[in-house]
């Protein structure tokens, strides 16, 4: 028997499932790329400005002709997809580093053809970057929520109306006490009083995480377009009092804040951008380092297996949502405190959605949101840079980009997302 | 029979399969016990879920949500504000200016939304007309919440699907030239068309790939209202327009008024009470209906008795999306006779908490729909009249369906009986 067994297991261990959706979309990217970047390429040249005139380290421009790039793109997108086809063939999936360098190359092409086929064919980076840096900072926050709450097997839908609660508060609260940092104080509690709602309905009632998401949203943007009308309207001496809130600083770091590029974007923030660093840094290695990171992801892989080992699965679900409020109100409050000088109705536009989205692409990873977001960012801020110029593509087809990359990554054509296991899913013990 | 087969195993496929059933196994936690009951006489039903306390419980979180929205518009009153600073002194001042900035708010939302002896024009007195036409496409949108619902599905794109409907609707309606009656059919084909096109995509995704439908039809919505700003950009945009608006619709190709020119109600409303006696002809007495609900009630037991669940997912958003398309043509050929960015304005994510309201009955919607017109319509009275802004109907309606989709709270605040466990015996 044994002698029979022997050669079969290693022949079933060898039976290849051949994944061809990378190497196929590959193909016809590296097409498109040939096509529209080489063949019908604008000609003229794409200018990147790499600094700004008050830079302590000057960086010259970056020109690079637009078609001669486009072939460059093309002739490697070609050649990594043929990479692709053969490890396919081989081992019968891609390697990821092959995904990750196609990627970079394609948006290269496409900013260059973007860039070139403008009417003025030059752009900022470093405007580019830190106008982006506005949509990413509230983005990642409402994505970090979304990680938290959906690792221990919670959805968030209702990031959304975190951010905007989170907006409203810093700014209602901050005017009053003339404080600042009281805001953010405020609208963490203001995050979490929404993320408390989440936690009761979907947690103690049981009822479906989804519809309670939806329905909060609704909810918060009722009641903060009340309160707005009610209360921020109110004028004192012909000047709107409660809609006034300071300023939180912008804190450059000396030396940091000089290196090309980087400086300007991630360096000379005001304490929401750092603590945003910081907290995409201590979740990823909370969650993935140490004992409590994976209590709460057991809770959201296979809570009955937690709940065995001793781990109360609802409790650290509860706790978890409202630190996800927490984290969404204080990202709600950099629409108020940083981004703009004031409230007004509905002002987080959709962007909770977005970093729903984020969190899915970056495969519910801090680490990936993060990225993820600083993708999506950048794409919208370039569709708002470019909507005075003349472009080859309309800039509504960039601000489509994050919903169409997340749509793919869901459904398995771009890498394969996988949410917690038992996300979504109430526990009932017994 | 199924269903009764289906009960147990549900618990057991939502352990087995947590991820593919997260928005299947009980979408409002009371959707089992409202489900077994839909087969037989629909008389019975009725008189039973009355009996059961379903109905009362959805009467009762009406009310909730109407106290919490009027705690909220006194609160804020700045007369009960002035009353209570001299509370002790006069402490009946306060309760009156609470009861006048009540019952002045709700008072002018009632008479908005149905009939205000004291408008100055008669016209102006039959609110209800106004009612029943931001109705009509809550109702058509419910549907195609509902619909999805049934067959376990949660359809948060109705939104994107409204704007695809109406944007293939416009371009037919002021782009084609063609007799009266036919213009206005081939309308009516192109918004559900373009609306089941996009609900498709959904369906298509979920059943290959089991790409989640709700992440999916988020995604689309945000994709439809990119789509719809390029759109009226260049190829639908109304050259002699400096706004992003299309050409006005022929007169061929919009629903005529039911009530002369006087009121805006139009021949769309009775396009929605056909699609709401279609539907519920569809889930309770058809074939498809029956695998539908099979699918939604247990996908892997609808499987193992032989059925297709895959293509019912894309046959049920196939549907879904062409009635959210209809919900677009009922704009875009019905009340704005043109296309804009906001066509869509807020119906789809109404929809979902009419379709909850509804409890995902067809009739159910028809009410709940009638309700949040009614909600709508009197809310803009409201507005002008008492001077309370029209988000707190927001505040209500969705406090509606937070108590709805909760039982055990509100029967813990009435100290109900616990009737779900009767109800679903029954």
């Amino acid at each position: 028997m044994s002698t029979t067994l022997a050669p079969t297991a290693p022949a079933q261990d060898r039976l290849i499932v051949r994944n061809w959706k990378v190497p196929v979309v590959f193909g016809i990217l590296a097409a498109f790329a040939l096509v529209v970047f080489a063949v019908l390429g604008p000609g003229g040249t794409a200018t990147f400005r790499l600094s700004q005139d008050g830079d302590a380290w000057q960086l010259p421009n970056l020109v690079l002709p637009a078609r001669a790039t486009g072939i460059v793109v093309t002739v490697l997108c070609l050649a990594l997809a043929a990479l692709a086809y053969r490890q396919t063939q081989r081992t019968g999936r891609t390697e990821r580093w092959l995904g990750v360098s196609f990627a970079i190359l394609f948006v290269i092409g496409l900013m260059v053809w973007i860039i070139a086929g403008t009417n003025t064919q030059n752009i900022t980076l470093v405007g580019l970057f830190t106008g982006a840096m506005l949509i990413v900072t509230p983005i990642v926050f409402g994505s970090l929520s979304g990680v938290l709450c959906e690792r221990s097997g919670v959805v968030n839908i209702a990031i959304e109306g975190q951010l905007l609660a989170g907006a409203f508060t810093a700014s209602l609260v901050a005017s009053i006490t003339g404080n600042a940092l009281a805001g953010l104080v405020a609208a963490a509690v203001a995050g979490v009083a929404v993320s408390f709602l989440l936690a009761v309905f979907s947690i103690r009632y049981l009822v479906n995480q989804i519809i309670v998401g939806v329905v909060l949203n609704v909810l918060v943007a009722g009641l903060t377009g009340f309160l707005f009308e009610k209360i921020m309207k109110i004028k004192v001496e012909g000047a709107t009092i409660y809609n006034q809130p300071p300023h939180l600083p912008n804190l450059p770091i000396p030396v940091l804040s000089e290196i090309p590029i980087l400086g300007p974007t991630f360096f000379r923030q005001s304490i929401l951008g750092y603590l945003m660093l910081v907290l995409v840094a201590v979740i990823w290695f909370a969650l993935y380092r140490t004992r409590w990171g994976l209590r709460i992801r057991a809770v959201g892989e296979h809570p009955q297996a937690a709940d065995t080992m001793g781990v109360n699965v609802n409790r650290t679900r509860f706790r978890n949502v409202l630190a996800g409020g927490a984290i969404a109100g204080i990202g709600g409050a950099y629409f108020t405190l940083v981004a703009v000088s004031s409230f007004s109705k509905d002002m987080t536009g959709g962007l909770g959605f977005i970093a729903l989205a984020a969190l899915i692409f970056g495969r519910w990873n801090p680490v990936g949101a993060f990225l993820a977001a600083l993708l999506f960012g950048v794409a919208g801020n370039l569709q708002s840079v470019l909507s005075i110029a003349v472009t080859p593509v309309d800039g509504h087809f960039l601000a489509m980009l994050p919903y169409a990359l997340t749509i793919l990554a869901v459904s398995g054509l771009v890498g394969r997302a996988r949410p917690p296991a038992a996300s979504g899913v109430p526990y009932v013990k017994g | 029979m199924s269903d009764n087969r289906a009960a147990p195993e549900a618990a057991e496929a939502a352990s087995a399969a947590p991820a593919a059933s997260a928005g299947e196994a009980d979408l409002t936690g009371t959707g089992t016990a409202a489900s077994p009951g839909a087969a037989p006489g629909q008389g019975n039903r009725i008189l039973r879920e009355i009996m059961s306390g379903n109905a009362l419980v959805s009467v009762l979180a009406v009310v909730v949500a109407l106290v919490i929205g009027g705690l909220l518009i006194a609160v804020t009153d700045e007369r009960v504000g002035a009353a209570a600073g001299y509370f002790f002194a006069r402490p009946g001042d306060l309760f009156g200016a609470l009861w006048a900035s009540v019952s002045e708010a709700y008072g002018a939302l009632v008479r908005g939304a149905t009939y205000d002896p004291t408008a100055r024009t008669w016209l102006g007195q039959l609110g209800i007309f106004e009612t029943l036409t931001i109705a009509t496409p809550l109702i058509l949108a419910g549907l195609a919440v509902t619909i999805a619902f049934r067959a376990g599905l949660f359809n948060i794109g109705a939104q994107g699907q409204i704007i695809l409907g109406a944007s293939f609707s416009a371009a037919v309606g002021f782009g084609w030239n063609l007799p009266p009656v036919l213009h206005l059919l081939a309308v009516i084909l192109a918004g559900a068309v373009g609306g089941a096109i996009w609900g498709g995509i959904a369906g298509v995704l979920k059943a290959r790939t089991g790409a989640h439908e709700v992440i999916v039809t988020i995604m689309l919505n945000y994709i439809a209202i990119n789509l719809i700003g390029y759109l009226l950009k260049s190829p639908l945009k109304d050259p002699n327009s400096s706004n992003p608006v299309s050409p006005a619709l022929h007169d061929s190709a919009v629903f005529p008024l039911l009530l002369g020119p006087n009121f805006r109600l139009h021949a769309g409303f009775l396009l929605a009470v056909l699609a709401v006696i279609a539907v519920a002809w569809l889930l309770n007495r058809s074939t498809l209906g029956f695998e539908l609900r099979a699918i939604g009630a247990n996908p892997s037991a609808a499987r193992t008795a032989g059925m297709v669940v895959s293509r019912g997912y894309i046959i049920v958003m196939l549907i879904a999306g062409a009635l959210s398309g209809l919900a677009g043509v009922a704009q875009v050929a019905g009340t704005e006779k043109s296309l804009d960015a906001e066509v869509a304005g807020s119906i789809g994510f109404d929809a979902i908490t009419v379709a909850l309201l509804g409890r995902s009955t067809p009739w159910g919607t028809f009410f709940a729909a009638l309700l949040f017109g009614a909600f709508k319509a009197g809310g803009t009275s409201m507005a002008v009249n008492a001077n309370v802004s029209i988000d707190i109907v927001l505040v209500v309606q969705s406090l509606i369906v937070l108590f709805i989709a909760a039982p055990p709270l509100i029967r813990a605040i009435f100290r109900l009986k616990s009737a779900s466990s009767r109800g679903a015996a029954a």
